[in-house]
């Protein structure tokens, strides 16, 4: 039998929770002090002669909450199985706690996945799934059933240990093979998609509760989605991929703020684009001269705007203002979607205030707002 | 009462429905009738009977065939007829067992390869079944000749005496059993692994399971049901086996086919014959039931 993972047995045992913030929140005891931290250097992987990962290097920090975001088929998933030992990459190595694990079996890692399809046991009841991995790593019985009871108790499955996986709901599955995955405190928690399936309000309700939970547990936790609201919502940094690198990373506010190129800037929201020529630190677009935040490295290029960094006013404003004619409104409770249509160009931005169509109005494209993009 | 419903998406009245639905089944219904419930009926009527002089019926309602099948006659009790009763149960078990242990790890073979790999060797699989049993029952008589590599490798080893054949014997009795079930085991097995939830294995894996947890609690599981399809497919025809453990298995090695084969042929002995079937047919049923009933529970996910 395998050592149970020793720095657990080692580790002083810290209480994680205080009790009081949570209801029915016996303590999962975790090391609080091991270091979680997940190196990936120079990390390549093909499949038949389609190169699906191409050297992505990143560093996750022991307690931290990482996304990794992309549309379908940037390799994201495969970059999360690499991690968790599913799949081999065919170069580069998968450093955790200063241990290179890159050759290490997927059932000796100390990692566990919340998997995009749960893959709960259909077999097993709610409490045997839980109780899984502690079961193959023969822990004795009383711990496995404590540690199980407050798996349950922290994820509110108290009253669900005698269901099966089909007679549960998609947010109460997930739930379980969530507490399937804490239960064996893993060094990093790794999480395939696990939202896809849950419908939008769940969803953002799951994405706020996780977002709690790896707070109060600090662990390690790494998410795969391409949805970027979900990366926003629970991340402490993101990291943007797109056909098989890395393309940006950083704080939610940095790369929505910051995009670096075109492909950040569109896929994280939604974004104005305005052709652009540099002179002298001044952009000419069609749109007349704009003074972007910083001044572009390049000659010919783009400027990226968010809708709701375009501020939309009855007076001229000082620099960076345009005047045009709303073309378009869209109601959208919270806020109005405005459309203006000057110089040829599209623009969208937010606005609280009720307009016209065919009313002429001011728009003021902030200078620290419109970043200059690299393409 | 004649009502409008709809019936997957065509508007039609109740009673139109119900006669087409009667028409549609009535020949199938028929069909069972006169094919399957008439002989069961003769069967269990002349199980009752008794054999004239001349091997014709005689209409006597008795229970002497099942007494003579339990062991008694006029000389007094003897085992013979249990201990075929005993012989058909091990051999089918033993062919059944045999048979899903090579079709097992085969249905995985098969079921990972790619997709045109798959149906060559699937049908690799089915082509000896298209072929008539007892053609292909002679065909390992001649393979296992006494002239043929087989017998000769087995006659060098010192495993059979020089010159003889490697039938009858219970290894060709086996032999032959076990490749005629072969294709009713696979299939069912290949079909169930094909669907293999591969991301439950995962999930094990990732779980800390080694290799033997894996099998057990994400593959075993899986494939129950298509484990029970084989089982049921193999045990039920190999108790009613017939040809195979004459031709290969010698006539010392009888079974229960062999014993009803004979009453219908060579000795004229309609209601014996027909007493051993019954019990043949209501043994069979009643293992299919308690291993049906057992199997629901682990089957239903």
């Amino acid at each position: 039998m395998e050592k149970p993972f020793h720095r657990f047995g080692a580790a002083a045992a810290v209480p994680l929770f205080d009790g009081s913030i949570e209801a029915g929140g016996g303590a999962l005891v975790l090391p609080l002090l091991a270091s979680c931290e997940v190196r990936l250097q120079g990390i390549r992987k093909s499949f038949n002669h389609t190169e699906v990962l191409r050297d992505v290097s990143l560093t996750v920090e022991s307690g931290e909450f990482v996304t990794i975001l992309g549309p379908s088929g940037c390799g994201k998933t495969t970059l999360l199985r690499i991690v968790a030992g599913l799949e081999l990459a065919d170069q580069g190595r998968v450093i955790l706690s200063g241990r290179d694990i890159s050759e290490l079996p997927a059932n000796r890692r100390p990692v566990n996945t919340v998997f995009q399809s749960y893959a709960l046991f259909p077999h097993l009841d709610v409490a045997e799934n839980v109780a899984f991995g502690l079961k193959a790593r023969r822990f004795p019985a009383e711990e496995t059933r404590r540690r199980v009871q407050d798996a349950l108790a922290m994820l509110h499955l108290e009253g669900f240990r005698r269901r099966h996986p089909h007679q549960l709901s998609g947010g109460e599955r997930q739930r379980v093979a969530l507490a399937r995955a804490l239960v064996n405190q893993p060094d990093v928690l790794l999480l395939d998609e696990p939202m896809s399936s849950l419908d939008a309000k769940l969803r953002s309700e799951v994405q706020l509760e996780l977002r709690l939970l790896q707070r109060r547990l600090r662990k390690t936790f790494i998410l795969v989605t391409h949805d970027q609201n979900e990366a926003m919502t629970v991340s402490d940094r993101i990291f943007v991929m797109r056909e098989g690198r890395i393309v940006q990373s950083g704080s939610p506010a940095e790369v929505y703020d910051h995009p670096a190129s075109r492909f950040v800037a569109e896929f994280l929201g939604t974004t104005n684009l305005i052709a652009a020529s540099t002179e002298n630190g001044v952009c000419r677009t069609p749109l007349g001269p704009l003074l972007p935040r910083v001044t572009p490295p390049w000659q010919e290029g783009v400027l990226a705007i968010r809708p709701e960094r375009i501020k939309v006013r009855s007076d001229r404003p000082i620099a960076n203002g345009l005047r045009a004619a709303v073309s378009e409104l869209i109601y959208r409770g919270d806020h109005i979607d405005v459309f203006v249509q000057p110089g040829g160009l599209r623009l969208r931005c937010l606005t609280g205030v009720r307009l016209a169509l065919g009313q002429r109005v001011w728009l003021e494209l902030p200078a620290e707002h419109l970043e200059p993009l690299v393409e | 009462m004649n009502r409008l419903v709809i019936w997957y998406g065509e508007l039609a009245g109740s009673r139109r429905l119900t006669w087409r639905g009667l028409a549609l089944i009535g020949l199938p219904l028929v069909w069972i009738a006169v094919m399957l419930v008439a002989p069961l009926g003769a069967m269990a009527l002349w199980a009752f009977a008794t054999r004239g002089p001349l091997g014709d019926i005689q209409w006597t309602w008795t229970l002497d065939n099942f007494r003579r099948l339990a062991g008694w006659d006029m000389f007094g009790w003897t085992g013979a007829y249990l201990s075929i009763f005993g012989r058909t149960v091990l051999v089918a078990a033993v062919t059944t067992a045999l048979s899903v242990a090579i079709s097992y790890p085969l249905a995985f073979f098969i079921a990972t390869r790619r997709p045109l790999s798959r149906y060559l060797l699937l049908t690799l699989v089915i082509i000896p079944f298209c072929t008539n049993l007892v053609i292909r029952t002679y065909a390992w008589m001649l393979m296992l000749g006494n002239q043929m590599p087989f017998a000769r490798l087995a006659q060098w080893l010192g495993l059979i005496e020089p010159a003889r054949a490697l039938y009858p014997s219970a290894f060709a009795l086996y032999l032959g059993m076990v490749t005629n079930s072969l294709p009713f085991a696979v299939l069912p097995l290949y079909t169930n692994v094909e669907k293999l939830d591969w991301g439950i294995v995962e999930a094990s894996q990732d779980l800390y399971s080694r290799p033997v947890g894996t099998f057990l609690h994400a593959i075993l599981p899986q494939t129950l049901p298509g484990l029970s399809t084989a089982v049921i497919l193999t045990f039920i025809p190999a108790m009613g086996a017939f040809v195979i453990p004459d031709i290969l298995g010698g006539g010392k090695s009888w079974l229960l086919g062999n014993l009803i084969q004979h009453q219908f042929g060579v000795s004229r002995d309609f209601p014996f014959g027909a007493a051993v079937s019954l019990v043949l047919t209501l043994l069979t049923l009643a293992a299919f039931a308690a291993g049906r009933g057992r199997g629901e529970e682990t089957i239903l996910p």
